[in-house]
Formats: structure tokens, C-alpha cells, sequence
């Protein structure tokens, strides 16, 4: 399995990938850990007629904490997330959920935009950023704009993103005192591609579950603080209006009993962990495991 | 920079294995075959060749990645190490002739019988044991989830992986009690 040629362009800056996208649009693909990307090239499921490398790109390798949430450009690894030591305060949920991607190897090189740019209906950092209310970063030679995770992803590896625009960089908040977070991922294999993946956020007042891995892409609903069986309900009907397809690697009805046993388990993961947050202290610092 | 068009030959240089090489290259053409075909070091192996196997990783800037998901011009500038180059970094010094203190332990404890993964597993448990001195045979077992073997059940490759970080840890402390 060999790429179709193409022509390859390194790119430094965000404006010189735009002006390209500008003149050549869906014919130009943006090139970041290539950990999707070259797999399909290489069965040849795209042909495109030039890749623009953003890898090497130093703007856009910048990570920084501003105004309540955690800026990634469009180049930064999966790998530099996952041993920042300071996620565990900032991103909890990233910290549970980043050891769920892949494998070690292809964490080192895959990057957070890429993937959320793939938009892979079970991929974890969709379903994160989605959980989050996080936000798209969007570039084109005629302007830039945000748009929310809820808007951003719209179908299978169908996003809002424009044939012109690049995704610059994603804002995940960051966890505020009281918050809580879970993370649950059925695949067959570890690092395989989740099955069924969900992540749940709660606070003093409100339950937010998002479920990747059953619909066309990730889906989020709010809720009360829910218990017991007011919660088994509520799982219930979230996983029904999913419609799960029947298929090879898993039933509809599998599917669904994912997102009922999976989101208790999340929730469950929320909650406690929302009292445990209440006392900084109890914060435990260092790397993910 | 310009834009490097297809069909064409375009020259890259690179550190490999310590010394400076320049190579010339297609845009097309992965790192995995420009290794082997190009720079001759087959010691690389290709098995997959959609990130799955894991049997193409290489160490690129130290950090241990899939060969046959890069283009051999990213690698332009770049320092790679592959499994060629592993013995002299680390070896020399101990029984085993030239290998290094992983491959001898893979040696040791039968962790290879037909070898088609294990330059990749070396490539990984090198980059990882450095990030990660001391770890579980959990934690093993995760980094080595990104390799598939299809002969030895994995057993002995955790027993050499922990064996050398053991070793490792214990030379460590030797030297520190000298200082």
C-alpha cells in the first residue's frame, strides 16, 4: 500500500496554509500527525493533489491556558497533552481519557486538532471536547471564526469546517472548582477504536453526558443531578434515540447497553470525583498514568 | 519554503544512527521504504503499513513513532534512529558482544522467535523506559498494546522490558553510592 503522488509543501505559517486552501480548496489536504490521514493515503482512499505539513509549523505548536480554557494549535501531539503535568488539574477528563487513544507510538505523533478535524464518531477527543462545550478555532484567507463543538461536528467524519478554512486550534474549559468528571470506553482491544466511549461532566446542579461510538458523531445531553433509577431511565432513553445500527463488530442492542452500563459507570466517576475536587488538597498532582 | 512536486527526486539530510546522511526522495514515498530502499537499513521491518503493527517504528528526534504513517521528507533535518543504531548506543560493555542491554534481555528471556516485531517493540521500550524508568507490568503491557507479535504471547518480552528496567534502576543507584 503506497500514497498516489502528490505534491507536499511545508508549511510556516497559518496564513500560508490558507492562502493555499484558498486557491486550491478539498485538492490541498492539511498533513498534521498524519495518523489518520497517511493510513488513508496509503490504502488510497483519498488522492489529494498536494499535502500542506503543518507538523513542524511553530505557531501553531502553541498550548496555553487563557481566559478559562486550554488553547491547542493545530500541531501539538496528543503525547505533549497527555505528559503535561499540569492536566490533571486543568483537564481531568482529558487526563482519563487520553490513555483510551491508540497506542503510546501513535499518540507521540497524532495531534488534538487532527483528530477532532477527522471527526471519527467514536473517537475520545470529539467526544471530550464535546462534553466540554469547547470550541473550534477556524482560519480562512477571508476571515476567522469559532464554532461551538455542538455545531462543529455535523455528520460521519463531517464537520463545519469550510473547504478554505484550516482548524487552527481547539479550546477545551478548564475544570472549574466543583466540577466533577467521568470517563468509560468499551473497544475489543485496547487502543482499538471505541465500541462505545462516554463522558460525563456534573457540578452542584447539572449532569452533562456525551456518548461517542453509536450516533454518525458524538452526542451530548444535560440533565438534573440524576440517581438510581432516574438516572437507569434517563440512560435508557438516551441510548434508544441514539438509533444504533446493527453491525459487524457490534448489535444496536449491544450498543445500548453500552450506553446504559458505561454512562452509570461515568456518572457514577463524576460525581465522586466532584466531591473529591471540593477539597484541593485531595488533588493528587503528577503524570498520567 | 517551496513546493516540492511529485515525480520528482528531492534531496533530504538527516542524522541516522549519529551520522549525516543525504538521500534523495520522492514526496510520496513513506519513511518505512526510505529507510530500507534508500538508506539500506532493513533492519526497519514493514508489516501493515497503516500504523496497526507497529513493527516500522523508529525513533525520530528520540521519540518513538510509526515510519509507515510519515513521509520520508518530514524526516529532512531530522536525528532517526533505528534498530541499527541501537546496539551502539547502548551496548558494547556486557557479555553480550554488541547488543544493547535490551536486545541482550530480549535475547535472555526467548523474547523473539521469528524477530519480525521486535526491532519495533526494541524502538518503543527505548523512547518509553526513559520516559518511564520504573514502571508496572501494567504499564508494560499498555506501551506494548501498540505492537502486535504473533509468536510469543508477549510474556517474555514484559519479563525483558522489566528486566532492563530493573537493571537499569540498579546501576543507577550504584553510581549514586559512589558519588
Amino acid at each position: 500500500m503506497k500514497p498516489a503522488a502528490f505534491d507536499y509543501q511545508r508549511i510556516a505559517s497559518a496564513d500560508e496554509a490558507c492562502a493555499v486552501l484558498a486557491q486550491m480548496g478539498e485538492d490541498a489536504r492539511i498533513l498534521a500527525g498524519g495518523q489518520s490521514l497517511m493510513a488513508v493515503l496509503n490504502m488510497r482512499l483519498a488522492q489529494p493533489q498536494r499535502l500542506l505539513d503543518i507538523s513542524r509549523c511553530a505557531p501553531l505548536q502553541q498550548l496555553r491556558a487563557d481566559q478559562g480554557a486550554l488553547q491547542v494549535g493545530a500541531a501539538v501531539t496528543q503525547a505533549t497533552l497527555e505528559w503535561r503535568p499540569t492536566l490533571a488539574q486543568e483537564l481531568p477528563l482529558l487526563q482519563r481519557a487520553l490513555p483510551h487513544i491508540s497506542h503510546f507510538q501513535v499518540r507521540n505523533r497524532g495531534t488534538v486538532a487532527g483528530s477532532i478535524a477527522h471527526a471519527d464518531p467514536s473517537a475520545e477527543l470529539p467526544l471530550c471536547l464535546l462534553a466540554l462545550r469547547g470550541e473550534v478555532l477556524l482560519k480562512s484567507a477571508r476571515a476567522s471564526r469559532r464554532v461551538r463543538a455542538e455545531d462543529f461536528f455535523t455528520g460521519m467524519l463531517q464537520t463545519a469546517r469550510r473547504a478554505d478554512e484550516l482548524v487552527e486550534a481547539v479550546r477545551f474549559p478548564l475544570a472549574r472548582p466543583g466540577q466533577g468528571f467521568g470517563f468509560e470506553e468499551f473497544s475489543v482491544r485496547h487502543g482499538d477504536f471505541a465500541v462505545c466511549d462516554v463522558a460525563a461532566v456534573a457540578d452542584g446542579e447539572r449532569l452533562r453526558i456525551a456518548v461517542g461510538g453509536v450516533a454518525d458523531r458524538p452526542v451530548a445531553r444535560d440533565f438534573p443531578l440524576l440517581q438510581g433509577d432516574a438516572l437507569a431511565d434517563a440512560l435508557n432513553d438516551f441510548a434508544w434515540q441514539l438509533q444504533a445500527r446493527d453491525e459487524p463488530q457490534a448489535s444496536a442492542a449491544l450498543r445500548r447497553q453500552l450506553v446504559r452500563q458505561l454512562g452509570r459507570r461515568a456518572v457514577e466517576q463524576a460525581l465522586a470525583d466532584r466531591s473529591g475536587r471540593l477539597h484541593p488538597a485531595s488533588i493528587s498532582a503528577g503524570l498520567p498514568a | 519554503m517551496n513546493v516540492l512536486t511529485r515525480d520528482r527526486a528531492h534531496t533530504l539530510q538527516l542524522r541516522l544512527n549519529g551520522q549525516p546522511r543525504r538521500a534523495t526522495t520522492e514526496p510520496r514515498q513513506l519513511l518505512s521504504d526510505f529507510l530500507r530502499h534508500e538508506l539500506g537499513q532493513t533492519g526497519t521491518h514493514v508489516g501493515c503499513e497503516h500504523g496497526v503493527c507497529g513493527a516500522c517504528t523508529v525513533r525520530v528526534d528520540g521519540v518513538a513513532q510509526r515510519s509507515c504513517l510519515m513521509l520520508a521528507l518530514q524526516v529532512d533535518g531530522c536525528a532517526v534512529q533505528t534498530i541499527e543504531g541501537l546496539a551502539a548506543e547502548t551496548g558494547g560493555s556486557n557479555d553480550s558482544d554488541t547488543l544493547g542491554d535490551l536486545q541482550a534481555a530480549f535475547k535472555r528471556h526467548h523474547a523473539l522467535q521469528c524477530g519480525f516485531c521486535s526491532a519495533g517493540i526494541l524502538m518503543s521500550a527505548d523512547d518509553w523506559l526513559q520516559r518511564v524508568p520504573q514502571p508496572s507490568e501494567a504499564q508494560v503491557r499498555e506501551m506494548l498494546s501498540g505492537h502486535l507479535c504473533r509468536c510469543t504471547g508477549y510474556t517474555p518480552i514484559v519479563a525483558a522490558i522489566l528486566d532492563v528496567a530493573r537493571a537499569r534502576a540498579a546501576a543507577q543507584a550504584a553510581k549514586a553510592e559512589h558519588v
